[in-house]
Order: structure tokens, then C-alpha cells, then sequence
């Protein structure tokens, strides 16, 4: 059994929690959008071995969450919620 | 030296002290061009570099593998084959490879232990009988063998199912395909390289892709731990990697990696005579023929490359299993293992070019690429040697996932991969 670290309600069993996706894949704006661009933001993902950043959804409290971990070892480096995760440079 | 396999060769070779048995496959050094290179040397890559020599008369190929053929998830599998799909494009693909398993024993002078025992699916509510019969008919009608199931024949199939009235799980009926059953996954993988070889193919383990050669805009051969080879066409097989070799070479792909675990029991004599597969619980056992009780179930719910598998759903897919089989109970688990699978959004798989023009791709087989093998390797055989599409893949090309026209199998069949 692995913890995640829910920035809200601290750290908690793995099984609370729902994969969300990869980060940083925002949905394109606007009315032209092309065939491809939106086959990109719905399929196309980059599934990194190795050092990832994820959005995460803590699904007891309902906190959404950016997370980095790693995808070999599972070792988790941190997570930070969207609000504050925005306001970093 | 003996070469072929055979009841009269192994009758000379007990006379002869087993002196004479050659090795199955050479392990040749790599030569700097090929005609064709094939990446990942699990079933799918074996078996394409197998049907390029034996179909397209292509003998000049390479099988790269990073560590050791079938090691990946070829051997990680529950080795069950079977093709009731919903779809008739997947009924298609998933058909060719059904039929392609009953002769290959003698196609590949290997004995793949093909046993069609049945793969069972149970129904345990009236609505999910009423389901089954809806999927079992359009199975039907793609020509696929398949029957319904009473809840009496269900019983006298599965005497060592929970049949108490406090089950959890209650069984109503239950769909059937009797020509699907299990094979031994690591006879396909040693049987479709001992053939590949004898065909010419040259077999390199424990060579590793660093790189793509690009050159003009194409893929032109491969930078690999054991040197440059160079090839017009290269084709790729590499399951739950797919992403990173997609990385090298400048493109992503519609896959997430997740493990998928299964574990085997202690052997025990046979109490179980077919495959049974239950869609409440998401587990589905067998017997093998060593004896042991053949555990899988759902997908770990984490994006993973480690070859191990997480506890939580271990756990849920045993709670299932012991639901369905009380009787299992005092049984020992000898080994729990995961391999890292392909998930792709409408769980059908990816046949066709890459972005990158010169390499082709097999990949996206999710939870089930293992019943595809000959069908996956015949058709990036038929790509790579002709440049096109066999009119069995080109409904899997990458393009559906821009034109919208995805196989959604998941929601189809209902059986998640």
C-alpha cells in the first residue's frame, strides 16, 4: 500500500485517489480549431519512464493536485494544489 | 545434427544421449544493413520478422531485442487466445490471428501446447445475460463461434464455482467460445524465433535502441548498444514502450502505460477444465497444464513502467477470485508478476506508418496482445514488406484517432484492455 501526499488532507492511502493526466495538456481555445491540435489534447500523451508531472484528484475531499513522481520507481517527489500550482513562475 | 522436431528425431536423438539437437536459433553478430529491421523480440516482433521471410520472401531482416526473447510480456501473459469480438474489424484481426494458432504447431515445426478448452464469460445478473445475448449475437454474426449458456450447462461446466446461496456473485448464464482456450506463451515466442531463424533472420538480444538514423525525413536503420544497422524499413513491437521509442523518434503516441498483474498457484491435480472469465469481478482463472490455478484481473490504476504491480488491486482481484472459487481458498501463491501494457483510449490496437515516414508500428494491444500474436506479426510483415496497409489494418491505423473513427472495444465487448 502506497501514500500519496493530498496537499490539503496530508498523506493517505493510494487507493482514495483518481489519475487525472498528464499535466500541462490544456484544452485548445477558439472555434478554428484543427483536427489535429484536438487529436493531440484528447489522445496524444508523452508517457514518460521515468519523472513525470500529473494532475490528480484526491477523491475523499475532492482536492485536485498536481503531482510529480516516478513512473519506474513510483517514489514520489511532491505535490502542490492547482490554485497554488498557478501561481508559481 | 538434428534440426527438425519430430517423434522419429526424438526417438534417434534418446539413442543417440540428446547429442545431436542443434540450438533452436543462432545468435548471429549484427551486420551493418538489413532489409528490414524489427524492434521488440516478443511474439509480435518475432512473429513479424518470421511472416516477412516465410510471406514476402524477405530474408534479410534484423530482431533487435533489449533483453531476452518473450521475456516481456509474452511471458507475462495468462496465455489465453480466444477472438469474440464485437466489432468486425477487431473480429476481423482477432479471427486471423484465432486461425493462424490452430495450424501453427506445423507451420512452425514447434509445439505451442494450443489446448481449446473454451473460454467461458459468465452473466451474473438477468440484465447482464440479456447484455451477453446482445454481444453474443453481433459476435455471431462476425462469423465467430460463440454460444449461450444456460445457468445448468454453466454448472455442469464449473462444478467448483461458488454455487451457495449467500454468493456474492451469483452466475444466470453465460457465454462460451468453445474454439478459444490457452497456449503456452513461451512455446510461441522460442517456436516463431527458432523459425524466423532458420528463415534467416538474424536474432540480436540484449541490443538496445539509443537512437533512430534520420535522414531526409525518414527512418533509415537504428543506432542500437551493439552498433549502427541500416535498414529502408523499420518496424517497432515494443508493447508497453512504445512511448519512449516514439520519443526518439520526435512523435507521441495515443498510449498510457499501466502494469497489469496476474499470479499463479501451487499445482493442483485438474479441477478446472476451461477458461472463466467474470466481468463483475474483473478476474479471470485457468488451470495450466502443469497444474497451477492461472490468476488475472484488472489494470493497477497508476501510470507505471515498474514491472511489478501494486497491492491494492492484487488484493481486490484475489477477493474476486476467492468470491468465485471458496474452494481455492487454502491454496498457496507460488509467484505474482506484472507486465507494463499499452493502453490506448478505445482499446484496439495501432497497426500502420508512424509521423515518422519509414517506421511502422504494432502496438496498443492493451491487456491483450498475447491471442494477436500471429494476426500483429503477419500484418507489420505485410507494412513493412509492401509499404501498405493489409486491408485487415487499415481500419487500426494512427489516423483514427484524428478522424474520430475510433473501434471502441471497450464499450463494444465489454471487456476492459
Amino acid at each position: 500500500m502506497q501514500l500519496f501526499p493530498c496537499p490539503f488532507c496530508g498523506p493517505r492511502d493510494e487507493a482514495e485517489f483518481h489519475y487525472g493526466g498528464e499535466a500541462g495538456n490544456l484544452r485548445p481555445d477558439g472555434r478554428e480549431v484543427p483536427a489535429g491540435r484536438w487529436a493531440d489534447y484528447l489522445h496524444m500523451r508523452a508517457n514518460p519512464k521515468g519523472a513525470t508531472r500529473e494532475i490528480w484528484v484526491h477523491v475523499t475531499c475532492g482536492e485536485f493536485f498536481a503531482m510529480e513522481r516516478d513512473t519506474v520507481t513510483h517514489k514520489v517527489a511532491g505535490s502542490v494544489s492547482l490554485g497554488e500550482a498557478e501561481q508559481q513562475p | 545434427m538434428t534440426r527438425s522436431y519430430s517423434a522419429l528425431s526424438l526417438f534417434k536423438e534418446g539413442l543417440a544421449g540428446q547429442t545431436g539437437w542443434e540450438p533452436a536459433w543462432r545468435s548471429p553478430e549484427p551486420k551493418a544493413r538489413y532489409d528490414a529491421i524489427v524492434i521488440g523480440g516478443g511474439g509480435h516482433g518475432l512473429a513479424a520478422a518470421y511472416y516477412l521471410a516465410k510471406n514476402h520472401g524477405i530474408t534479410n531482416v534484423a530482431l533487435l531485442e533489449k533483453g531476452w526473447i518473450g521475456g516481456g510480456n509474452t511471458g507475462r501473459n495468462t496465455t489465453v487466445v480466444r477472438s469474440n469480438y464485437f466489432y468486425p474489424e477487431s473480429a476481423a484481426i482477432y479471427g486471423l490471428a484465432h486461425s493462424l494458432y490452430k495450424g501453427l504447431s506445423a507451420d512452425l515445426n514447434y509445439n505451442i501446447m494450443l489446448s481449446q478448452r473454451g473460454v467461458l464469460t459468465l452473466a451474473h445478473s438477468e440484465t447482464g445475460l440479456e447484455t451477453a445475448a446482445r454481444t453474443l449475437n453481433a459476435i455471431q454474426v462476425n462469423g465467430i463461434d460463440s454460444e449461450l449458456l444456460s445457468l445448468e450447462e454453466v454448472k455442469r461446466l464449473v462444478p467448483i464455482y461458488n454455487w451457495g446461496p449467500d454468493a456474492r456473485y451469483p452466475v444466470f448464464g453465460g457465454t462460451i467460445q468453445r474454439s478459444g482456450g490457452t497456449a503456452r506463451h513461451d512455446a510461441v515466442a522460442w517456436g516463431y524465433a527458432r523459425a524466423a531463424s532458420r528463415l534467416g533472420v538474424d536474432i540480436i538480444q540484449n541490443c538496445e535502441i539509443t537512437d533512430f538514423i534520420i535522414e531526409g525525413g525518414r527512418c533509415r536503420g537504428v543506432a542500437t548498444t551493439r552498433g549502427t544497422m541500416r535498414a529502408e524499413r523499420t518496424g517497432m513491437a515494443v508493447a508497453g514502450h512504445s512511448s519512449v521509442l516514439a520519443g526518439k523518434a520526435g512523435f507521441r503516441l495515443p498510449v498510457n502505460s499501466y502494469a497489469l498483474q496476474a499470479c499463479v498457484s501451487e499445482p493442483v491435480k485438474p479441477i478446472l477444465d476451461t477458461v472463466v472469465i467474470s466481468p463483475d469481478t474483473g478476474v479471470y482463472v485457468s488451470q495450466s497444464d502443469k497444474g497451477e490455478m492461472v490468476i488475472g484481473g484488472a489494470l493497477d490504476r497508476i501510470p507505471s513502467y515498474g514491472q511489478r504491480g501494486n497491492l491494492p488491486v492484487l488484493e481486490g482481484v484475489l477477493a474476486g477470485m476467492l468470491d468465485m472459487f471458496p474452494v481455492l481458498g487454502q491454496l498457496k501463491l507460488m509467484r505474482q508478476w506484472a507486465g507494463i501494457v499499452d493502453v490506448v483510449p478505445d482499446s484496439s490496437p495501432i497497426i500502420g506508418e508512424t509521423p515518422l515516414p519509414g517506421l511502422f508500428i504494432n502496438c496498443g494491444w492493451g491487456t491483450g496482445g498475447f491471442k494477436a500474436i500471429p494476426a500483429g506479426g503477419t500484418l507489420l510483415a505485410h507494412l513493412l514488406a509492401t509499404g501498405k496497409h493489409h486491408d485487415i489494418s487499415r481500419p487500426f491505423d494512427l489516423d483514427r484517432f484524428t478522424t474520430g473513427r475510433l473501434i471502441d472495444e471497450a464499450a463494444g465487448s465489454g471487456i476492459a484492455h
